[in-house]
């Protein structure tokens, strides 16, 4: 028997109001693996990631149908817990959003969140901020301002800072969503390089305009049109033998 | 090849006149501030002395000095801040923070800014009726502090806000998704960063309800009183009317007396407002955006 997916959804269907953004989605996405979304622009990429840890639905007009599973339970039964299925699924934004607080502390706040009015000593917390940041690739360019400002981080740096401190928590799904847009080509090189070094530990779904990207950094893929998922195959077949013509199209540069 | 045409020296001709005009202006703006201190300190000046400030008026308010109103407007300031800070605070956290965009909300921040609209002789006619006579405050330190409380509620709320909404929405995002509550989020990541722009509203407000003097006369403050107020249920002089009482309801006070005591509250004010701006630039400066 295979292992339980990562993710899996089951004709997922989601509106904005009377507009259909997501129809039919059903997917499983495996464990430890990089799984990349691409499409056209408004086809529904960042929708299916913001269902997968349910922040979608702070909008108050959202309405879904269909399942959503994560390791095999159901994560939008009543008793489920939003914070702690955050804290499982993680996600990074397309612009680094570290908070304005210092490196140590950007690292440490879910730990801290996690551990509730505890006082947490300091060796222990340094140790989580270490691994996190060693994690990351960051710990040597910033371990002597662990004080300072994140907001006085390069771009790359914020983004990495952004993907480390997810890991104290120990989380099983990192969602990308677009995390090198907004970074030069140099920073988007070691971004990747970074996600790619992650693979195994995290189950990491990336959504990238970026079909190089898509191509080197993910291991399977997800072809989405208009709020479909037209395919969902290995990266390398997906690339060489599309199955479907929207699929070559789109991947040749045909449209969006 | 980049001489000047004569369009160029026309742009520079106009771009010249509007920024004396409006330099104009600005001096314009700045010079009356200069005279009415000017003028205050000059006429005010000599009667300000220590005993000045510590003693009570004597002579039928000629003479003497000013301790129970300027203990007064301390008194009276105070119990407002307590009054309306935490509601104010609160209220508008709940509704920067918490409440969905809907029609009561909508309402709510028309109340506000109506509210904010409503002319202090109103805002002490509501005083009289409520705190004075509904609650049976009688005219006390606290019924005219809760009129001053309600008459600054809708400024704080309305500053409150706009210091909690210039905190980037990224960062409220980036914590929800972290799995922090709503009040995490708040208490770990907005506050700390709109703290100085909350306090330097309150502290504006502060210096504006000490010169108040319509919701104050007829709620709690006296025209003279021979003893200093011990509690929150006793009258109490304060600045802003002993001032308007010595101008014109008293024959015989001397010419620099009023002048005096418009210096020291106009003092009180600006002491205030340049804690706000200290608070300001330090708190800014801890802020790391
Ligand atoms: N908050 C919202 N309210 C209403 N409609 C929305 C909202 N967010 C997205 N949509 C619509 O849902 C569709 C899918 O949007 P989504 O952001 O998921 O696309 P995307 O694939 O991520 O696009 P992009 O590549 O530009 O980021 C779009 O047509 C968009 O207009
Ligand atoms: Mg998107």
């Amino acid at each position: 028997m295979a292992e339980t997916p990562a993710i899996r959804t089951d004709r997922l269907c989601l509106w904005y109001r009377t507009f259909q953004a997501l129809h039919d989605i059903s997917l499983d996405i495996e464990q430890g693996r990089i799984t990349s979304l691409i499409g056209p622009s408004g086809c529904g990429k960042s929708t299916l990631l913001r269902c997968m840890n349910r922040i979608v639905e702070r909008l108050p007009y959202v309405r879904i149908t269909g399942g959503i599973e994560v390791l095999g339970h159901d994560v939008r039964a009543p008793e489920v817990e939003l914070l702690q299925l955050r804290r499982q699924v993680g996600m990074v934004f397309q612009r680094p959003n570290p908070l304005p607080l210092s490196i140590r502390d950007n690292v440490a706040f879910t730990y801290r969140l996690q551990r509730g009015t505890q006082r947490i000593p300091r060796p222990e917390l340094d140790e989580v901020v270490e691994a996190a940041l060693r994690e990351v690739l960051l710990w040597d360019a910033v371990k002597d301002r662990l004080d300072d400002s994140a907001l006085g981080l390069s771009l790359e740096e914020q983004q990495k800072l952004c993907i480390a401190r997810l890991l104290p928590v120990k989380p099983a799904v990192l969602l990308m969503d677009e995390p090198c847009s907004a970074l030069d080509p140099a920073g988007t090189e070691a971004v990747e390089e970074l996600i790619w070094k992650l693979r195994g530990a995290y189950t990491i779904v990336i959504v990238t305009h970026n079909m190089a990207q898509a191509r080197r950094a993910s291991e399977s893929c997800i072809f989405m049109l208009m709020g479909r998922v037209v395919e969902h195959r290995p990266t390398d077949e997906l690339f060489v033998a599309p199955q479907h013509p929207e699929t070559a199209d789109y991947i040749e540069g045909r449209y969006g | 090849m980049f001489s000047s045409t004569p369009l160029d020296a026309r742009n520079k001709r106009i771009q010249n006149r509007v920024r004396i005009l409006f330099g104009l202006m600005t001096v314009l703006l700045v010079l009356p501030v200069l005279l009415i201190l000017g003028l205050l300190v000059y006429k005010g000046a000599p009667v300000i002395s220590l005993e000045f400030l510590l003693t009570s008026p004597t002579e039928g308010m000629t003479a003497g000095g000013i301790m129970p109103a300027l203990l007064g407007t301390i008194w009276l300031v105070s119990v407002a801040l307590l009054v309306s800070v935490p509601v104010g605070v609160a209220a508008a956290i709940f509704l920067s923070e918490y409440a969905r965009d809907n029609w009561v909300t909508r309402v709510i921040n028309l109340a506000i800014i109506n509210l904010a609209g409503v002319p202090s002789i109103v805002h002490a006619l509501f005083g009289v009726g409520a705190f004075v006579l509904f609650f049976r405050f009688g005219t006390s330190i606290l019924a005219a502090s809760l009129t001053l409380g309600i008459m600054t509620l809708p400024v704080v709320i309305v500053s409150t806000r706009e210091a909690l909404q210039a905190v980037p929405h990224a960062f409220r995002e980036a914590c929800w998704a972290m799995g922090a509550t709503r009040w995490q989020t708040i208490w770990r990541v907005v506050l700390p960063n709109a703290v100085s722009g909350i306090l330097t509203g309150i502290i504006l407000e502060v210096s504006r309800t000490a010169g108040e003097t319509a919701p104050i006369m007829f709620t709690g403050a006296a025209f003279f009183l021979p003893y200093l107020p011990v509690s929150v249920y006793d009258q109490t002089m304060a600045l802003s009317l002993h001032l308007f009482v010595i101008s014109t309801q008293v024959p015989g006070v001397p010419e620099a007396l009023p002048f005096g005591v418009a210096l020291v509250l106009i003092a009180l004010v600006l002491t205030m407002n340049a804690t706000s701006i200290v608070f300001r630039t330090v708190l800014r400066r801890r802020r790391k955006w």
